[in-house]
């Protein structure tokens, strides 16, 4: 246990400090939003309708792009090697990682959710239904993009590619995530099935991503 | 204490580097793996580590640490640092310690045995090349571990960073560990060679 | 002829030469009788004839999902037993897949036409096969992104086993958003209440479709065999230069 605690510092450590990318995902968060009116156009009312599709969208882009150095960082300086040979099963190891990853990069983006829905004219329902249905679902999309980023390892390379095998994964939390929240503000669906499923979501991709992601470093190495 | 292998196959990219390797060492022996380059001297490393899977052959330690297997036991000190410029290097050291596990030992003593002691709280990115590799070895002397990989282990070191070193490799052969170093420079302390991919 | 003798590139290569051009002839054969009995097969009574695309969109549906699973049984021969044949049949059968998603997606879309009256609906299995033909797609790219053909196949056996995870998840999911979203489904595609005279075509079609594919893939197979030899050839060739 200390092993893991000791990696999730060090990892939130190195996000938070220079050169780190927790910050750069929630401006990414910010931007993508920000964009948004000048390509439907300033109308509150539909933008209203549109916020947490936006938001979610939002920050499934942000997650995943922020996803990218996840163990590429540690590769290239030889880290993920020693990591790889500790007496640390390498499914916690991930598991450690993408958790210290979530809680650096993906908290923020949650945190940042008030502040955005003000700009999008949600009121404090529809914001804390977006914002709830985030903080179940973000889990899954770091624990799914995770699969990608040990992927990244074996290709030497991440980015777009990363993003075309990752998203498609990540539909159904999507779906979810965005109808509980619609179910929420509009109705007539009742907000629970849908936030459930999320949950669901999220604690699939917690047992899928740490194993596959472990698999895939184990077989990416040379 | 014994560390083995025999036949040892190495495969990289459809290539194959070596084949039918033999070798063998004991506690409080040290191993020099010499050739010319691309004979696959890093592979060898990266195979004991458990990084590479050999094609053919086994590789094994005997009369080590009960459950633990080969990796759990080594220390490895590659061409690359495994140091987080971000983090200060009585930082980096504090991590690989916790995170490795075992016997610990105190971080002042790794890194006054090393020549950075000065240096303890500044981040670790205003290191030299020199420094960095000293900060490496100081974490094979703060998370205890039998068997030493070295890969080029003396590179970037100076004149007396590596009379340093060399006086480390002794203790720990002393204290019978095991250590196997692919180096191309000689390492300063009395090893046995293991010459690969024929004359240089 | 054990399973051992089969796992033999050589031997692969020996046999499959011999099959082949029986497998082929079969497929000809079954292809034109399911095709005939497609054409022959009565109009329907809403849709008219062009019910008749069901004989090729269905097949190449079923074989969009049928080849993942061949996919996954040879990613699981790549990281439990890594062997190389296992690669090669992953490698070759993802084109092919993708190309039956692909003719499955077209021939849906045709069908729908003149029910909805636009080419593309966002009707569940349109949208799942849509899906599953990214998927493809992103794992031809991941194999055609890592040089080394051993590490490539190991990277896209995760891949392929992590999608055949996520394929029923998927698949639910954008069934529950399809009624969520649109309660009343327009096109209801085979369903138990098929008629004889519909049912025995799509089943000869259906085998048809399937020998294509065993014949294709195993062509495909060879080749990729024939173009790793020349790989390492070419790589035995370099290093005699150099020494």
């Amino acid at each position: 246990m200390t092993a893991l605690a000791a990696l999730i510092r060090r990892d939130i450590k190195i996000s938070l400090r220079v050169g780190g990318g927790a910050l750069i995902g929630v401006l990414f968060f910010l931007t993508v939003v920000v964009l948004m009116p000048f390509a439907v156009g300033p109308d509150l009312a539909l933008l209203t309708r549109l916020g947490p599709a936006i938001l979610w969208l939002g920050a499934l882009l942000a997650s995943l792009l922020t996803l990218d150095r996840l163990f590429t960082a540690d590769h290239e300086d030889g880290s993920l090697d020693l990591i790889v040979m500790s007496r640390t099963p390498l499914e916690l190891t991930c598991a450690a990682k993408a958790l210290a990853h979530w809680l650096a990069a993906g908290v923020p983006l949650i945190l940042a959710t008030p502040v955005l829905g003000l700009l999008l004219n949600l009121n404090a329902t529809a914001t804390a239904a977006v914002a709830l249905t985030l903080l179940a679902g973000t889990p899954a999309l770091t624990f799914t993009g995770m699969i990608g980023a040990a992927l990244a390892v074996t290709l030497h390379r991440g980015g777009l590619l990363l993003a075309v095998l990752v998203l498609p994964l990540s539909i159904p939390v999507l779906i979810f995530g965005v109808a509980a929240s619609q179910a929420a503000i509009t109705g007539p669906l009742s907000f629970g099935t849908p936030f459930s499923i999320l949950c669901a979501l999220s604690l699939v991709s917690l047992v899928i991503g740490p194993f596959a992601a472990a698999a895939s470093l184990r077989h990416g190495l040379d | 204490m014994r560390l083995s292998g025999s036949g040892v196959r190495c495969v990289r990219g459809g290539r194959e580097v070596f084949s039918g390797l033999d070798f063998a060492a004991s506690a409080g022996e040290a191993l020099a793996v010499t050739g010319r380059n691309g004979s696959g001297k890093t592979s060898l490393l990266r195979l004991i580590a458990g990084l590479l899977t050999p094609e053919g052959g086994s590789i094994g330690l005997e009369g080590g640490e009960g459950e633990l297997t080969l990796p759990e036991q080594a220390h490895l000190l590659g061409h690359r640092d495994a140091l987080k410029p971000a983090l200060s290097v009585t930082e980096n050291l504090a991590f690989w310690r916790e995170f490795l596990g075992g016997e610990a030992f105190d971080l002042r003593e790794c890194l006054a045995a090393v020549g950075l002691d000065h240096a303890a709280g500044l981040p670790a990115a205003f290191l030299s090349a020199g420094q960095r590799r000293r900060l490496s070895i100081a974490r094979l002397l703060a998370a205890r571990r039998p068997v030493w990989l070295l890969d080029e282990p003396t590179n970037a070191l100076d004149t007396s960073g590596q009379a340093m070193f060399a006086a480390l490799m002794g203790d720990h052969l002393a204290r019978g560990g095991l250590i196997i170093a692919a180096t191309h420079a000689p390492l300063g302390i009395a090893a046995r060679e293991l010459r690969i991919g024929g004359a240089a | 002829m054990t399973l051992i003798d089969l796992a033999n590139p050589t031997r692969f290569l020996s046999l499959t030469a011999r099959i082949l051009p029986w497998l082929a002839a079969a497929t000809t054969i079954l292809l034109l009788v399911g095709l005939y009995q497609a054409a022959m097969a009565p109009d329907d009574y809403q849709q008219g004839a062009t019910v008749k695309i069901m004989f090729i969109h269905v097949p190449n549906a079923w074989l969009a999902m049928f080849v993942w699973g061949v996919m996954s049984l040879a990613a699981l021969g790549t990281l439990v037993w890594r062997h190389p044949l296992a690669d090669v049949a992953a490698k070759a059968a993802a084109p092919i897949g993708a190309a039956f998603t692909f003719l499955a997606l077209v021939t849906g879309s045709l069908w729908g036409r003149p029910m909805w009256g636009t080419y593309w609906e966002w009707d569940a299995r349109l949208t799942s096969v849509l899906i599953m033909f990214l998927m493809y797609l992103g794992l031809i790219a991941l194999w055609r992104a890592v040089e080394d053909p051993s590490r490539a196949a190991r990277a896209a056996a995760i891949l392929t086993l992590v999608g055949a995870l996520n394929l029923p998840i998927i698949k639910f999911s954008v069934d529950w958003w399809n009624t969520l979203h649109q309660p009343a489904s327009v096109l209801r595609m085979g369903g138990p209440a098929l008629d004889r005279s519909f049912l025995i075509p799509l089943l000869v079609m259906a085998v048809a479709f399937s020998l294509l594919f065993v014949t294709l893939h195993l062509a495909a197979m060879r080749n990729e065999i024939l173009r790793r030899r020349v790989r390492s050839l070419q790589m035995m060739q370099a290093s005699r230069r150099s020494a």
